[in-house]
């Protein structure tokens, strides 16, 4: 199939939800089932081509495949170049997963004001965005999907989120959770990405000779450039500072990450999963691909400190998990700790490190996602997000709490379950990190980060005994509540069955991304 | 007679104009003080004209020009002054802020 | 994209010391994955079928123990037939290049050698009783089902752990049995006690695995694979890479066994383990799970025993095992609760164990590993027995049991016994063998460390076998003090406690030193040779020390605690009961013992033990959660509310403030807009003028 391949599988993927959005606003409001229907569909459409593309993928070799590379905007020299390799294959069959996920979850979970049609048209948009942005090869393409992301959200929390009133240091009046977390989300993450754009933009300019020819926005050529050690001195510094403030707010790193408990908690349940599953890959996604290969040697001065920070973030992660009372903001502060590990992991430059982070990112994606899915369904039926006022709830609602308690397990990072290749291939990476590196710190951080699982497992033990254990509290027992429903479990089910093959089997991720990192190592770095 | 006294006449009325068009507090004052500032800068128009005396007479031209813009914004403003005075029973340009922050 | 022919590209065994098997063994061999994976498939079908069956899903449970003891006793009976090593390997993952140009390959496998086939039959056999015993105690409990779902789990997970040809896959089965251990401590989680002292044992052990992990990785990264044999091939070569890192792995590794194996001070959590039903207590906390730290020891024994790679750890492997057989020993006596005695002596064993393999006596100490199981896991039983018909755990509302539990009491009985060392019931010959190869190695390298080590291991016989007596006196003996109406356990729980006496009473006779070791080639038979010393008969000697002491013990337990005491209260000061005129004379040498050797005992010298067993280590472990929880607290709301989030909400009020200051130039009024053009335009010529 000639022209799957070139390109228009991708294509189809990235913006068949986008075509649903657009056929779902000519449906009026009041149709829901035609609505959902037609969501779905085109959902269920992009996941089976990604599939698809997963089944014809050659994995052996390290190049992009699937892709094109067509002329789009001459006047400023950015094609519409996409191609998907064994990095970011990974991703986006988990985007198009979760997004599929989201939709038959939703199916009969509404958050108010009940409007399904702009929540789905608003979700499918956000599909397109994520999937672009994992495909997308030229700098100017992946801005823009970059930032396509943020506007479904912001909607999607400032209308659907959290209505309860905030009380905040340094504000007079209290102020709508939801307001304020869309308004940081949106504000903080374009923060870091306008800088992030000076960095494209520094790439692009520079990228050519001293006469303005040959100057580019593509990825690959920039990486072979960079290889080159084209970029040096002063101009790569800064031009990495303003990468990593761009990727760095979204991954969260330890200090940009203050936005994420915030939209987090007011999100509906749908705009969590998909924040914590995709949204926030797309930032260590942007450092592997762009910041890695196209600035080696600036990343190599870079990684200690990144180490340092990811640590930082481990341990901060798991001490503020602590010191919650919200279940949501409990989870939230965990994907800080969890992406930590993942940084970790990238921080090392290594084939193994990379790896691991890898598999860390579709692990966190596929477990916090199924986190918050049982989060959000909890808050659905008791109102309240306060671990203080619920207990029991494993007498109360068996099934959901059985499942719960696995998705902790998997979080702590239980061997068998996919988490563990993540934590545990990111420390085994430290202590080898690249030529070159100060082997005591990384070991440091290493030792540092396997004491960061201990607190990572008590937090979640003490959040599964205070919310699942214990006799059930005086305000609910005499409530009948119904235990999940066919959508939910068929929300959940494909992600306790994904965390436990990644778990068992991880050669579903690593037999893909393997090559394909070996190759970038070796190509940015010299092998 | 040198160009400069038609200048000096033609920066005064203008002063008086501006005066008049900054500070005075009725709107009819101020549409005159436009006007005033429209005839210094005919005067000055003229004055060129001579001066310089060429063919087409553009100094001149031009001060017919600003007579007829003048007497048609005149018109108008005029127009606008009464209907407000008609529904505010002032002409007061102070209370006119509804474009306040 | 699914390789499914790395299931098939499995590797072949490792010729070493003992070679492959042929024909039946060899199907058997080769068969083996299933050991582990039977019970794993049972936790399955019992969570998505267990309830509709007749019994509840015990019999998947029961089904699947049964299978891996009647394939591990045929692995065990071929390996004495024909001693053989093997291993399987699957590849399911290839990463990266290391430095040395390999891959680093994730494999799933499992080995078939002489420890671990004991380890398939400890568990399998052990394991089946226990089951058995559980449908009995379990009855009408609340979560009848998921009870033997989580017990599947854990014998699933031990039987990984002790299969894994790689340190990987030890991981693996270490932290599933932590799980199972979390699950099962913490079984009747209405009572939040329960679960606390689940998240302390799991807990605790999570912090140990902090040093497994950093040795697995260590060891795996130099040597450039994670198999056992890989690990220990390199150990034999010589090769330097790993002897520069020998120290840091064999000490991490270490710690991580510390944590599982409940060596001081990591044995804290064993005791609140009791939490759990006895069931439990019983399979996991006596016989099996507590015993994976040695059975990593025992794995890595070359690495332990070479110069330059771990052997410079064996002193303080002697003197942790040393602490914590003593230690543990002594803290026994002050027990009210039946099995925080059993719990605290299971403390104690396991460091004869550690101490043995610190000696470098891998059969002593594996054998000890293989006799505790019998009868340790039939004491935890028989106590159970006992809580079941008393609903109390504690010895002060038990008294003269015997009558009325006659078959609790006699298998009991065994189990102490054998726990105390008499002759011939296991314990004998085990605790004999770990005296006489700490006497040995006190002479060959291990030096005056090793000697002390066994005169603690003497004292300790004499301890061991002090609280048993105590113990069995204060709950079979005397007056019921209780309520209860007392009845013996039903079959379905007796039978398991013959069938385990039986095996504690002649279970020991697999390895007398000098008539019949099979136990020994049974051990040896592996891929690397094991070196140690092999007695060539009973050191008579210390059998009579250890036989003495033990005597002693029982004598001592059962002459203070013999008699009935109207006023049983042990909390702080062993109480001098009233005294009987008929007994005087009793009493004198009563007194004796009081003051002349129980009361320094069991007086100072215990209660300092106890006191800073709770106080000061498990004050350090409680400590350590409310350091983190405030610190949390202090971190989150004082910095990162307070500081880093107000730095941003900061900016935009500022921004907001700067915006309100500046709308105020939109007064509406025309004249002032007129007016800043005017003078715009004034200062636009002006400096139009001046600066052309």
């Amino acid at each position: 199939m000639g022209w799957f391949e070139n390109g228009w599988g991708l294509s189809l993927i990235v913006f068949l939800p986008l075509v649903g959005a657009a056929v779902l606003l000519a449906v009026p409001r009041a149709r829901e089932t035609a609505i959902k229907a037609i969501a779905l569909g085109f959902a269920a459409a992009s996941f089976a081509v990604s599939v698809i593309v997963t089944i014809l993928f050659d994995f052996g070799t390290a190049g992009y495949q699937f892709g094109t590379n067509k002329s789009w905007i001459p006047a400023i020299g950015s094609y519409f170049h996409v191609g998907v390799d064994g990095i970011s294959l990974p991703l986006v069959v988990l985007s198009t997963f979760i997004t599929l996920l989201c939709v038959i979850y939703s199916w009969n979970h509404w958050p108010e004001p009940h409007n399904p049609k702009a929540f789905l048209v608003l979700m499918l948009i956000l599909a397109t965005g994520m999937a672009g942005t994992f495909v997308a090869l030229d700098l100017v393409l992946f801005f823009i999907f970059f930032e396509l992301v943020l506007l479904p959200m912001y909607f999607m929390i400032g209308i659907w989120g959290d209505r309860n009133p905030m009380r905040l240091p340094g504000f007079r009046k209290p102020v709508e959770t939801r307001l304020y977390a869309a308004i940081k989300f949106f504000l903080f993450t374009l923060f870091g990405s306008a800088f992030m754009l000076l960095g494209f933009l520094a790439l692009y300019f520079r990228s050519g000779d001293a006469a303005g020819a040959g100057r580019t926005f593509d990825i690959e050529a920039l990486s072979a450039l960079g290889a080159e050690g084209h970029f040096s001195g002063t101009f790569a510094f800064w031009v990495f500072f303003a990468l990593f403030l761009g990727f760095a707010v979204k991954v969260p790193m330890w200090p940009l990450h203050t936005w994420l408990p915030d939209a987090h908690t007011a999100a509906p349940t749908v705009g969590s999963v998909l924040l914590a599953a995709i949204l926030l890959k797309l930032g260590s996604y942007g450092f592997i691909r762009i910041a890695l290969p196209i600035l080696p040697h600036e990343a190599q001065r870079w990684a200690p400190a990144i180490a340092i920070l990811a640590v930082i973030a481990i341990i901060y992660g798991s001490l503020a998990c602590l010191a919650q009372t919200d279940m949501k903001r409990l989870i939230a502060f965990s994907s800080v700790g969890h992406m930590g590990f993942v940084m970790l992991g990238i921080s090392t430059l290594t084939d193994v490190g990379i790896n691991a982070a890898i598999v860390g990112m579709v692990a966190h994606g596929v477990i916090t996602g199924l986190l918050f899915f049982l989060a959000g369904s909890i808050q659905h039926r008791y109102h309240t997000r306060e671990m203080a006022r619920l207990g029991g709830n494993q007498k109360t609602l068996p099934i959901l709490g059985g499942i719960l308690g696995f998705a902790a397990m998997a979080s702590l990072g239980l061997p068998g379950l996919a988490g563990f290749w993540g934590e545990f291939m990111a420390l085994l990476a430290a202590y080898n990190p690249f030529a070159g590196a100060s082997l005591a710190l990384f070991r440091t951080a290493m030792v540092i980060g396997a004491i960061g699982t201990v607190l990572t497992a008590g937090y979640l033990l003490w959040m599964l005994q205070r919310v699942n254990l214990g006799e059930v509290p005086e305000e609910w027992r005499d409530k009948s509540f119904h235990d999940a429903d066919r959508f939910e479990l068929g929300a959940w089910v494909p992600l306790v069955l994904a965390t436990l093959a990644v778990g068992v089997y991880p050669a579903i991720v690593f037999g893909a991304t393997n090559d394909s990192v070996v190759d970038l190592v070796q190509r940015a770095f010299g092998g | 007679m040198t160009i400069n006294q038609f200048l000096i006449l033609g920066s005064l009325l203008f002063s008086l104009g501006v005066y008049g068009v900054l500070v005075r507090r009725n709107a009819v004052a101020v549409l005159l003080s436009i006007e005033l500032m429209l005839a210094a800068v005919n005067i000055n128009l003229v004055a060129f004209g001579s001066l310089l005396g060429d063919t087409l007479r553009t100094g001149h031209i031009f001060a017919l020009f600003v007579i007829t813009v003048a007497a048609a914004e005149v018109g108008i403003g005029l127009a606008i002054v009464i209907l407000i005075f008609r529904n505010r029973a002032s002409a007061n340009v102070d209370e006119l802020d509804l474009m306040k922050w | 994209m699914l390789s499914f022919a790395a299931w098939s590209a499995a590797e072949g065994g490792h010729a070493g010391a003992a070679g492959e098997p042929s024909g039946f063994l060899g199907v058997l061999a080769q068969g083996a994955w299933l050991i582990p994976v039977v019970p794993l498939l049972a936790v399955g079908l019992i969570v998505l079928f267990g309830k509709r069956l007749p019994l509840k899903g015990w019999e998947l449970a029961e089904g699947a123990l049964v299978f891996v003891g009647l394939y591990g006793a045929a692995l065990l009976i071929g390996n004495w037939v024909d001693p053989f090593a093997f291993e399987r390997h699957v590849e399911i993952a290839r990463i990266g290049v290391l430095p040395g140009g390999h891959d680093l390959v994730l494999e799933w496998g499992w080995v078939v050698d002489g420890l671990s086939t004991m380890m398939y039959f400890v568990v399998g056999v052990v394991g089946s009783f226990v089951f058995t015993y559980a449908k009995g105690y379990m009855k009408g409990d609340v979560r009848f089902t998921w009870f033997f779902a989580a017990f599947s789990l854990f014998a699933g997970g031990m039987l990984v752990l002790v299969s894994s040809p790689n340190t990987i896959q030890l991981i693996v089965g270490w932290e599933l049995v932590g799980v199972a251990s979390y699950l099962l401590i913490g079984h009747w989680w209405e009572d939040h006690a329960n679960n606390a002292a689940a998240i302390k044992a799991f807990l605790v052990n999570k912090v140990a695995d902090v040093g497994l992990f950093i040795g697995v990785i260590i060891s795996g990264l130099v040597v450039g694979s994670f198999r056992f044999t890989d690990l220990l091939d390199a150990v034999e070569a010589g090769d330097s890479a790993l002897a520069d890192v020998g120290v840091w792995v064999g000490l991490a590794l270490f710690i991580g066994a510390m944590g599982k194996s409940a060596q001081w001070p990591f044995h804290v959590w064993l005791p609140d383990a009791m939490a759990g039903p006895t069931p439990v207590s019983s399979l996991m906390h006596a016989a099996t799970m507590v015993t994976a730290g040695v059975y990593l020891l025992g794995r890595m024994f070359p690495f332990y025993q070479a110069e330059g790679f771990g052997a410079g750890l064996k002193p303080l492997i002697l003197v942790i095992g040393a602490l914590t057989l003593f230690l543990g020993g002594l803290l026994a006596l002050v027990q009210d609760d039946i099995k925080k005695v059993l719990a605290y002596s299971t403390v104690s064993q396991l460091g004869y164990m550690t101490a043995a393999m610190g000696a470098g006596a891998y059969t002593a100490g594996l054998f000890h590993l293989f006799t505790h199981a019998f009868f340790k896991g039939l004491l935890f039983l028989a106590a159970g027995s006992v809580i079941h018909a008393v609903h109390s755990n504690n010895m002060s509302d038990m008294g003269g049991l015997r009558k009325a539990m006659p078959k609790t009491y006699w298998t009991f009985l065994i189990g102490s016994l054998a726990l105390a060392g008499i002759v011939p019931l296991a314990g004998f010959w085990s605790k004999d063998e770990i005296l006489a190869s700490l006497a040995y190695d006190g002479q060959h390298g291990g030096g005056g460390l090793a000697t002390f080590v066994l005169v603690l291991a003497l004292a300790g016989a004499f301890v061991t076998a002090f609280y048993m007596a105590r113990t069995v006196n204060l709950t079979f003996f005397g007056k019921y003090k209780g309520q209860a109406h007392l009845h013996e356990s039903p079959r379905v729980m007796t039978y398991p406690l013959i069938g385990l006496a039986a095996l504690a009473a002649v279970g020991g006779l697999v390895n007398m030193p000098g008539w019949f070791t099979a136990f020994t080639s049974w051990l040896a038979a592996r891929a690397h040779p094991i070196v140690e010393h092999h007695a060539s008969g009973l050191n008579w000697g210390l059998a009579a020390l250890g036989t003495l002491a033990a005597l002693a013990g029982i004598a001592a337990g059962t002459a203070l605690f013999g008699r009935d005491r109207a006023t049983q209260r042990e909390r702080d000061r062993f109480r001098i009961p009233v005294l009987y005129p008929l007994l005087e004379h009793k009493y004198y040498l009563d007194d004796l013992y009081d003051y002349g050797l129980v009361r320094p005992i069991r007086g100072p010298l215990a209660r300092a033990a106890n006191w800073s067993n709770n106080v000061i280590i498990d004050g350090a472990v409680n400590a350590f959660g409310v350091v983190a929880r405030r610190l949390a607290s202090l971190v989150y709301g004082g910095f990162d509310q307070r500081g880093i989030d107000l730095g941003i909400n900061a900016a935009a009020a500022a921004a907001g403030e700067a915006g309100g200051a500046l709308r105020r130039v939109q007064t509406g009024k025309v004249q002032q807009y007129a007016a800043a053009l005017f003078l715009g335009a004034v200062a636009l010529v002006v400096g139009f003028l001046i600066f052309t």
